[in-house]
Order: C-alpha cells, then sequence, then structure tokens
C-alpha cells in the first residue's frame, strides 16, 4: 500500500470545467454537491482506503525566523499568492493508478446544474519509510 | 461490565489514594491502571463491592509503582507507615480534584484533558479519540499537566470559576467521536452542583441542559446545520427543557447572577417559545444588556444586536451592529441576517458569501454558502 495526498486548490490549479462560485450553486446542488463527497469518503472507509480529510481556512499567514530573541517575522496574507490549499484527503492505496482513479472520482463531485464539476486535482505521493531489505 | 458506574468511582478512588498519602500524579496513575484492569476482569468476575476493589487494586498498583522506583523508596516507607483512615470519611475530595485538575496554572487544554482523566476516568485513547490528536500526544499532555500541578495542595480551596470554564469548553468544543462529550460535560457538572451549592454552577448546569435539550433539532439527517428559528420544535425534549428551568429558577432566587445564569435565562426564552414567532425577544434583550454588563464581551454584543433586531426593528438591529468591529467572528454572518430580513438581499447574499470564507468550521461554513445560494438564486429568478 502507498500513501497518496489529493489536494483541492481554492486557487492555483488550472480552471474547472464546470468553474462556478459555490454561493451561485442552487441549495439543492450544495446539498448533492456534499453528500457525493461524505459517500466518497465513506465508501472508502468500506475499502479500508480512507485516511484522513481536512479542509482549510483561506486566510493564512507566512512566518519566519528573525533571529535569537525576535519575535518571528509575519507576512501576508498575499493576495497574488499563485497556490492557496483548500483541503486535502489522504488515501492509502495498492497503485499509483488506484489513486489517479480515485481522484478522478472526487473531481467528478456534481457542481452547478447538477453536472460534474470537473475540477483539477493534484495526486502527490508520500514519501515512504525506508524498505529493511535493500539487496 | 458497568463503565458509567467505574467512571464515577473515578475522582472518589484518587481522593482515597490521596487521603492515604499518595500524591496526586501517582494516585492519577495508579487508577488508571485499575481501571484498565477492572475493564479486563469485571466482565468474567464482577466484584460485589466495586468501590473496595478499585481501592485495592489501585492501593496495589501505587505500592507496586513506589517500590519499583528506587528513588521513591523513603517516601514509600513513610506512606506504609501511616495510619490509613476510613474511607467512609472522606467528603470532599471529588470537588478538591475538580479545582486541582482547572487550576489556573493549567493552559485550558491541558485542564480540559485532566479533568476528563481524573474526574470523568476516561481513558488518554478516548480523550485523545475526542481532540482528534495521536494518543501519545494526548498521554504527555497530561502528563505534564500532571508536574505542572504537582506542588499544589490538594486540600486548598479552589476558584469555582475556572471549573465552570473548562466544563464549559468540555460542552462546546471537540469532536463528536465515541464518546459524547456534550453528555460528560453535563454528568460532571451535574456532580459538581451536587457538591458545590453555587449559582453559576447550577446557570452553567441549566444553560448545558437547555441547549443539549435542541440537539435533535438541530441538524438535519445530512449533517447540514438547522438555525434556531427554522428547528422543529417538537424534537426538543421537553424533559431537559423543564429540568434546566428548573435549575435555573431556583438558582435566579439567591439573586446572584453570573453570566452562565444570563445565557441560561436566554436558552429558557427560547425554549419556552412554541414558535419562533411567539419569541419573547423583548425580555431576551434585557438578558443580553445583563450579559453585556456582566461580560462586556463583544461576542456577547453581537448576538444583542440580533436580539435587537427583533424586538426593536430591523433599523435598531443595524444600528446595534454598526458600532461592533467587523473583524469580530460571525460578524458577516449577524449583519447578513440583518441585512436579508431588511429586505436588502443584495447586501446579505454578499455578507453570507463573505462570511462562509472566514467560517470557523465547515458545518457553519456550508450553512452559510447555502444561504448565499438561496439568495442568489431568488436573485436570479
Amino acid at each position: 500500500m502507498a500513501k497518496y495526498l489529493l489536494l483541492k486548490h481554492y486557487r492555483g490549479a488550472p480552471a474547472s470545467v464546470n468553474d462556478v462560485p459555490m454561493d451561485q450553486w442552487t441549495p439543492e446542488e450544495l446539498s448533492a454537491h456534499v453528500q457525493y463527497m461524505e459517500d466518497f469518503a465513506a465508501r472508502l472507509e468500506g475499502t479500508g482506503e480512507f485516511v484522513d480529510s481536512q479542509a482549510l481556512s483561506p486566510e493564512g499567514t507566512f512566518v519566519r525566523y528573525d533571529g535569537e530573541g525576535r519575535s518571528p517575522v509575519t507576512d501576508g496574507p498575499f493576495a497574488e499568492t499563485k497556490d492557496l490549499i483548500a483541503g486535502w484527503m489522504v488515501i492509502d492505496v495498492e497503485t499509483y493508478e488506484r489513486a489517479l482513479e480515485l481522484a478522478g472520482e472526487l473531481s467528478a463531485a456534481p457542481g452547478a446544474g447538477g453536472k460534474p464539476i470537473h475540477e483539477w486535482l493534484e495526486v502527490r505521493p508520500f514519501l515512504a519509510a525506508p524498505p529493511t531489505i535493500t539487496e | 461490565m458497568d463503565e458509567a458506574l467505574l467512571r464515577t468511582l473515578t475522582p472518589t478512588v484518587i481522593g482515597i489514594l490521596v487521603r492515604r498519602g499518595a500524591d496526586f500524579a501517582a494516585a492519577e496513575d495508579a487508577v488508571q491502571d485499575a481501571l484498565v484492569e477492572a475493564v479486563r476482569v469485571w466482565p468474567d468476575d464482577p466484584p460485589r463491592d466495586p468501590k473496595g476493589w478499585l481501592v485495592a487494586v489501585a492501593w496495589r498498583k501505587f505500592l507496586d509503582a513506589a517500590r519499583a522506583d528506587t528513588s521513591r523508596r523513603r517516601r514509600e516507607v513513610l506512606v506504609e507507615g501511616e495510619p490509613m483512615p476510613d474511607p467512609g470519611e472522606v467528603v470532599d475530595d471529588t470537588l478538591q480534584l475538580y479545582f486541582l485538575c482547572a487550576h489556573p496554572s493549567l493552559t485550558p487544554a491541558s485542564a480540559v484533558a485532566l479533568t476528563l482523566r481524573a474526574v470523568g476516568g476516561l481513558t488518554t485513547r478516548q480523550i485523545a479519540q475526542a481532540y482528534l490528536v495521536p494518543e501519545a500526544t494526548m498521554a504527555q499532555r497530561i502528563s505534564r499537566a500532571k508536574r505542572t500541578v504537582s506542588g499544589v495542595r490538594f486540600n486548598q480551596p479552589g476558584d469555582v470559576a475556572t471549573v465552570l470554564r473548562v466544563l464549559y469548553l468540555v460542552f462546546n468544543e471537540g469532536y463528536s467521536g465515541d464518546i459524547d462529550l456534550a453528555g460528560e460535560a453535563i454528568r460532571l457538572t451535574r456532580q459538581l452542583a451536587a457538591k458545590a451549592k453555587h449559582e453559576e454552577v447550577a446557570g452553567l448546569l441549566a444553560l448545558m441542559l437547555l441547549h443539549h435539550a435542541r440537539r435533535p433539532a438541530r441538524t438535519r439527517p445530512d449533517g447540514s446545520l438547522v438555525p434556531l428559528a427554522e428547528q422543529d420544535r417538537s424534537l426538543w425534549d421537553t424533559r431537559l427543557i423543564a429540568e434546566g428551568v428548573d435549575v435555573l429558577q431556583a438558582a435566579l432566587t439567591r439573586d446572584r447572577l453570573g453570566e452562565f445564569q444570563a445565557q441560561a435565562a436566554i436558552a429558557a426564552l427560547h425554549a419556552d417559545a412554541r414558535t419562533a414567532e411567539e419569541t419573547d425577544w423583548v425580555q431576551i434583550v434585557e438578558w443580553y444588556d445583563e450579559l453585556v454588563r456582566l461580560t462586556d464581551s463583544p461576542v456577547a454584543r453581537l448576538n444583542r444586536a440580533v436580539a435587537v433586531g427583533e424586538a426593536d426593528g430591523l433599523r435598531a438591529g443595524l444600528a446595534a451592529l454598526a458600532g461592533l468591529d467587523p473583524a469580530l467572528p460571525r460578524h458577516a454572518a449577524v449583519a447578513a441576517y440583518l441585512h436579508e430580513r431588511d429586505g436588502d438581499p443584495v447586501t446579505a447574499a454578499r455578507l453570507y458569501a463573505e462570511a462562509a470564507r472566514s467560517a470557523p468550521s465547515l458545518p457553519e461554513r456550508d450553512h452559510l454558502t447555502r444561504q448565499a445560494a438561496r439568495l442568489n438564486a431568488q436573485l436570479r429568478s
């Protein structure tokens, strides 16, 4: 098994095919979307492939060390930042192909007009623990 | 196997060990070990005297641990040499435990964890699950908390206000896993109310009962939030409401008002209305005025603006809102609500979408996005 991060962006990914902001959907379309996401996670729990799912607030601040005895420097939020991560799902699957298949399904969540959003998700493999046998 | 009984006995048994000379940290560890053994042994071999069994096993665990730790050898001799007081004489150990676990030197998160373990009798694993952190992290948080309070004398009187703050946090925050934190907070507050005659303990208990009563109506089957005005009031738990109102009334007659009694009074007025339209908003505004006077809390002022909007008209509500800092949590949501009622759906939709972006939880974000979507759909048609 290998773990993959399915990343969802507020900004920075190529535009979705069905690209309508959520507050322009109907309440029924919103319900259908939320239901789809819950069913998807429940199904992966059922197959033993679900690890974690979290959502992030859009607000963020950059922080860095500023030397001994000084408070860290903060900066931002930067309106022009290219990438803005909205949340993720972590899955633990047999193959890379399975990770792509699941990301494809997640991207098909219904949006405006009840049609799939075709949202671009980023699939990133986790770096694994080193193997014991190397030769 | 009666887990509820085990959990109720936990603080009593810790108290008895402390009376016998164990320090709090060692007593608490020994009782956790005894609880784990009880869970293993009791199903096949239930004891006739569960409390006596727990005391005996926990004391043995304590002595084993003290013996294993050579640096503690001298104190162990001292402990074994002391006469053991009759556990029957012990009256207020549980109350002392509440004070110790909510000691002002602890951070709120540490006080919550320690209270749930030492007073609530939950295992570290259960507490970790309830707050979505790894078990090892929670174990560290608890042992650090125990080190922090190690110098505090057990029989020192504490401040009820700090205990109430901790119980309020347990009720109001945390994820619902296997452990029902809201139910656990009510159990612990009820137990505290039985031991400490204090108006604000009663006030907090009433507040919890009145809010817990609405729980079945607060979410739809799909998990989405239902605002108070739209809740199916037939789903409210009338038994909990009646108890909450009784507890609150008894507290109010003592005429020592505090913030929890004022909040409970507001909840009681909502509970008293058979429909949203029957709500006595004028009285609710008066209680918010009390709450603002008692706490000077900006959050209370924000909620007061909603009540003023209902009692004195939306323009008055928006005027009450105008003086408040827009950076306040949920400010945009309140503004959106008042603007919609005032007949300005365009502003309301914009504010709901803004509120959704800064929502602190997913259910709230979904709810606020839905409100924006509802208004935008109306505006299109």
